[in-house]
């Protein structure tokens, strides 16, 4: 079922704080789709939590509404809610068996036993803990303990699903693992979800769509490939990979043709902008650094075909790691600028020193508002 | 001041989301004011009141005028004072013996220290008579000394640290073995003599804990009413006994507040004190888990000294028992020492009807005093509602309140309207209910706060109310101290005297009350029979639960109760 949130805010007290208050989320305003998978993004403390919460009954907003499938439930206690919750730490109840923890919430719901039975197996079954059923919680891995939570969540079949960094306990390749696990059962059962993270590669691969939150601000909300390619601010583009940006001011803003002139009188082309972005107004040109490609200094353009000079300069540091090679190139722009080059092989191997060029593609090349939080 | 109205608002509408945990919430709260500070006010309303319906301090004056009762007043500190001291000094000898010196006959020794915490309270005076009184065993039979001086001071003390020296032993054995060990390493490692690293190092080390049991002993030595009433003569006056003399004895309720007043506000002052240091007590628990050390913190000579020590102590421990059950079993004590059952015929024939009133007193109440223990630990830790702080800090003060105290509280507030309760099994229960919850409260909240709230938002989650959640996942989680409560609740109901004493009637009596009244008109057999018929039922009911936790969770259950 659909989700929406309007114009929620969450205060908290806070006594160490002057004034006494914390604002933990701001006029949050959301609509997530039926079916849809939307992750909320941000840095520790930013308010991902508290939201989720919001929308699970746990905390109740200062003000604001949320509405769960056209119904407000902004009064509503957490029990009373359709949502089912996939918890940081699992909250698996140390006193039952497997079986008893993801049968819970239809025994709680008074099925009668043999449905309870049928599909508490049922989903054991797809989620690959069949085996397990008779375990007792403590004798389960985290990977198990993961899956155990997430059986307990699905088999009530809730109106919306709801997961506060469900992989954070996992180790790196488990946490892979999921995260694919997560989407394929959210996809073959196609419920609502809300995904708490604040690892941006996790949000990338689960996500419909991403919000990112700073300081308890929605910063923007878009499909994966907005969010990383068209990111709105600095904020975004800062937060999510790491970025190139130059200063610029805009000579022309035009439909997918954007003309803006470096500090140094160079001219550069982009194919989109931010909002907020003005013509003659300053604005910072953004390349992420795998769309920079590195040449030799006079380089063989031929191999660039399309590509457009970005800066010249010196490597100032290489770091091999086997699939890409990671360059800093000190183009006399105070920062030094980030380049990552995918076929080290055919697309030659720089040293400190080199002199090279780099070149962009203008579809590569964004420009975001200076002034952005 | 606005924001915190707003959140208490807020935290009352959700609250009100959830009708049962609203109903529950009032009746906890409620209940607290109504048996708990109700009684309190009662008393301090009823020592002001100088007639005819005006409040005044004459009665104070009154009792700041009687040089009598200023000694009593000035006895009962220096008693408290000294016990406290004292208990404390051989509670840590035994505790150091036991976790750190590893001497030998450990566990006998940590057998030894228990066994008094689950008898009553004043078996330590009634041994003492029975040993060193007119017709003592030593005194008499051995020493054919005829009165000598046991009632007053000496006596007194005797029987309060033997009594009160357990509470400290069980404190600092905790103490001691959250301490660890590897610093103690560490400091020898370093070039200290052993001498030096416990001066240095070990002894700073539990000096907090050290202080707050010489506080937990003055607060209970203080309130101690058994032990006294037995022992203490008219010679020496201590405030627990003339508070009751002046309410059973000469009717002067007003004076009996009072003196109540200046029982309670010295307790309160040490039980406060105490709270604050356990709560910054934080660098002694450096691991939570026992550690063995590895080197020897004990030179041999030390080790056999601590061993003789605690020999000496146990001795008298193990005599006090022994002249117990021998009482229990002799015609005459202290003039005919032939074997009989006769005792034992008094206590199952004329004197049954106090034991199973007892029974059924400590029987019944003990269940809603665990299971509202384990309420209230799951409102303060888990709910958000105003008044939390409240309810904690009220359910916690009958570990502060002397017994006598709140005994006075029960006649003065439920023997007129709205409430009149005087006399019934009602006010029995209802007395032990709201005293004997604070051990289920504290062991309660401690496994709370080591579970992630989050299981039980989970069930919360998943569609459980508030009596679901607490029924299926946060009882079920925190047994243990459901079941350390149940025992602690037991144990004190089966021996309790302080309060009941004012409370019983002739509908409803109590073994300990009826032993009181045996050793008061010289019939010694009776009241250790009574006495021995009293710590077997403990024993037996202690080792039932034990027996219920080792089913339920194998062989480490029996070690979930401290005891
Ligand atoms: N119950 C509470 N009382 C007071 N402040 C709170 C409470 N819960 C959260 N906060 C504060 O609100 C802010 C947002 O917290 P929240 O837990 O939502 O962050 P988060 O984005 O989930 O962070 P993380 O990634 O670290 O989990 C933080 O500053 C936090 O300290
Ligand atoms: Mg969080």
């Amino acid at each position: 079922m659909s989700v929406r949130l309007i114009g929620i805010t969450k205060e908290f007290q806070d006594p160490e704080r002057e004034g006494g208050k914390l604002l933990a989320v701001r006029d949050f305003n959301l609509e997530i789709g039926e079916g849809e998978f939307v992750t909320l993004l941000g840095p520790s403390g930013c308010g991902k939590t508290t939201t989720l919460r919001m929308v699970a009954g746990f905390e109740m907003p200062t003000s604001g509404e949320v509405w769960i499938g056209g119904r407000n439930v902004s009064n509503d206690p957490p029990n009373k809610r359709d949502t089912s919750m996939v918890f940081q730490s699992y909250a698996i109840f140390p006193h039952m068996s497997v079986e008893q923890n993801v049968g819970f919430g239809l025994e709680l719901k008074g099925r009668p036993r043999e449905e309870i039975n049928r599909e508490v197996k049922q989903i054991m079954e797809v989620m690959g803990i069949a085996e397990l059923a008779h375990r007792r919680p403590d004798q389960l891995s985290g990977g198990q303990q993961q899956r155990v939570a997430l059986a307990r969540a699905i088999v009530n079949k809730p109106s919306v699903l709801l997961f506060d960094e469900p992989l954070s306990n996992l180790d790196a390749k488990l946490r892979e693992q999921m995260r694919l696990e997560i989407r394929r059962i959210q996809q073959s059962f196609r419920i609502t979800s809300v995904y708490v993270t604040h690892d941006q590669a996790e949000a990338m691969t689960v996500s419909d769509r991403i919000v990112v939150m700073n300081r308890g601000r929605m910063m923007q909300v878009g499909t994966p490939f907005e969010i990383y390619s068209r990111p709105a601010n600095r904020f975004v583009a800062d937060f999510i990979g790491r970025v190139n940006l130059l200063p610029v001011r805009v000579e022309r803003l035009a439909e997918e043709n954007n003309l803006v002139r470096g500090e140094d009188g160079s001219t550069f082309q982009a194919v989109s902008a931010a909002p907020g972005v003005r013509e003659g107004g300053q604005a910072l040109l953004m390349v992420r650094p795998e769309s920079l490609s590195v040449s030799g200094a006079e380089g063989d353009a031929a191999s660039d075909t399309g590509k457009l000079v970005f800066a010249r300069g010196v490597i100032d540091k290489t770091v091999y790691l086997g699939a890409t090679v990671e360059y800093e190139i000190d183009a006399g722009l105070g920062k030094p600028l980030l380049a990552v080059s995918h076929d080290p092989v055919d697309a030659g191997f720089w040293r400190t020193g080199d002199r090279v060029t780099l070149r962009y593609s203008p579809r590569a090349a964004h420009l975001l508002p200076v002034d952005s939080d | 001041m606005r924001s915190y109205g707003s959140q208490a608002a807020a935290d009352l509408r959700r609250a009100a989301r959830d009708p049962v945990l609203l109903a529950v919430l009032l009746l906890v709260t409620g209940s607290l004011i109504v048996f708990v500070l109700y009684p309190l006010f009662s008393v301090g309303a009823a020592s002001l009141d100088v007639g005819g319906g005006k409040l005044g301090l004459r009665v104070y004056r009154e009792v700041a005028q009687s040089a009598y009762l200023r000694k009593a007043f000035f006895n009962s500190l220096m008693m408290s004072t000294l016990t406290a001291v004292i208990g404390t000094f051989i509670g840590f000898v035994f505790a150091f013996a036991v976790t750190r010196a590893r001497v030998p006959l450990a566990r006998f020794f940590n057998t030894i220290a228990v066994i008094p915490i689950v008898s009553p309270p004043f078996i330590g005076a009634l041994a003492i008579i029975m040993l060193f009184g007119n017709n003592g065993l030593i005194t008499w039979n051995l020493l054919r000394i005829q009165n000598f001086p046991i009632y007053g001071f000496n006596g007194l003390l005797l029987a309060q640290v033997v009594t009160f020296f357990p509470v400290a032993y069980l404190t600092l054995k905790g103490v001691l073995e959250s301490m660890n060990p590897i610093l103690e390493d560490a400091a020898m490692d370093l070039g200290g003599t052993r001498w030096k690293v416990f001066r240095k190092v070990t002894l700073p080390l539990a000096f907090p804990g050290i202080a707050g049991s010489v506080l937990l002993l003055f607060v209970e030595t203080l309130a101690d009413f058994g032990n006294p009433l037995i022992l203490a003569g008219s010679k020496f006056p201590v405030l627990s006994v003339q508070a009751y003399l002046q309410i059973v004895g000469m009717y002067d309720l007003p004076k009996g507040a009072a003196i109540s007043v200046l029982l309670l506000v010295p307790s309160l002052l040490a039980f406060y004190l105490q709270r604050w240091l356990v709560s910054r007590r934080r660098y002694t628990t450096v691991t939570g888990k026992p550690q063995q050390s590895t080197t020897q913190i004990v030179s041999p000579g030390a080790r056999i000294a601590l061993l003789v020590f605690c020999l000496i102590i146990s001795l008298l421990v193990a005599l006090i028992y022994f002249s117990i059950v021998v009482g229990a079993f002799a015609k005459v004590w202290g003039f005919d020492h032939r074997p009989t059952l006769e005792h034992f015929k008094f206590v199952f024939g004329v004197g049954f009807k106090a034991v199973r009133d007892t029974l059924i007193i400590a029987g019944s109440a003990t269940p809603f005093a665990g299971l509202l223990g384990m309420i209230i630990a799951y409102l303060v830790m888990r709910v958000r509602f105003p008044g939390r702080r409240f309810v904690e800090s009220v359910s916690m003060l009958s570990f502060a309140v002397p017994g006598t105290v709140i005994g006075i509280g029960y006649i003065l507030a439920f023997n007129h309207k709205p409430l009149v309760l005087t006399g019934t099994l009602a006010i029995l229960l209802l007395n032990f209910i709201f005293r004997y919850i604070p051990v289920g409260i504290e062991s309660g909240k401690a496994i709370l706060s080591s579970i992630d709230p989050s299981i039980e938002e989970a069930a919360v989650n998943l569609g459980a109310d508030s009596r679901k959640t607490f029924g299926k996942i946060t009882l079920p989680m925190i047994l243990p101290a459901f079941f350390s409560g149940l025992v602690f609740a037991f144990v004190r109901g089966m021996t309790a005297v302080s309060a009941a004493i004012f409370l019983v009637s002739s509908r409803w009596n109590l073994m300990t009350v009826h032993i009181m009244a045996q050793v008061e008109s010289g019939n010694l057999g009776a009241a250790a029979a009574y006495s021995l018929l009293l710590v077997l039922i403990v024993a037996m009911a202690i080792a039932l639960i034990r027996l219920v936790l080792k089913a339920q969770y194998g062989k480490f259950g029996g070690s979930m109760l401290h005891f």
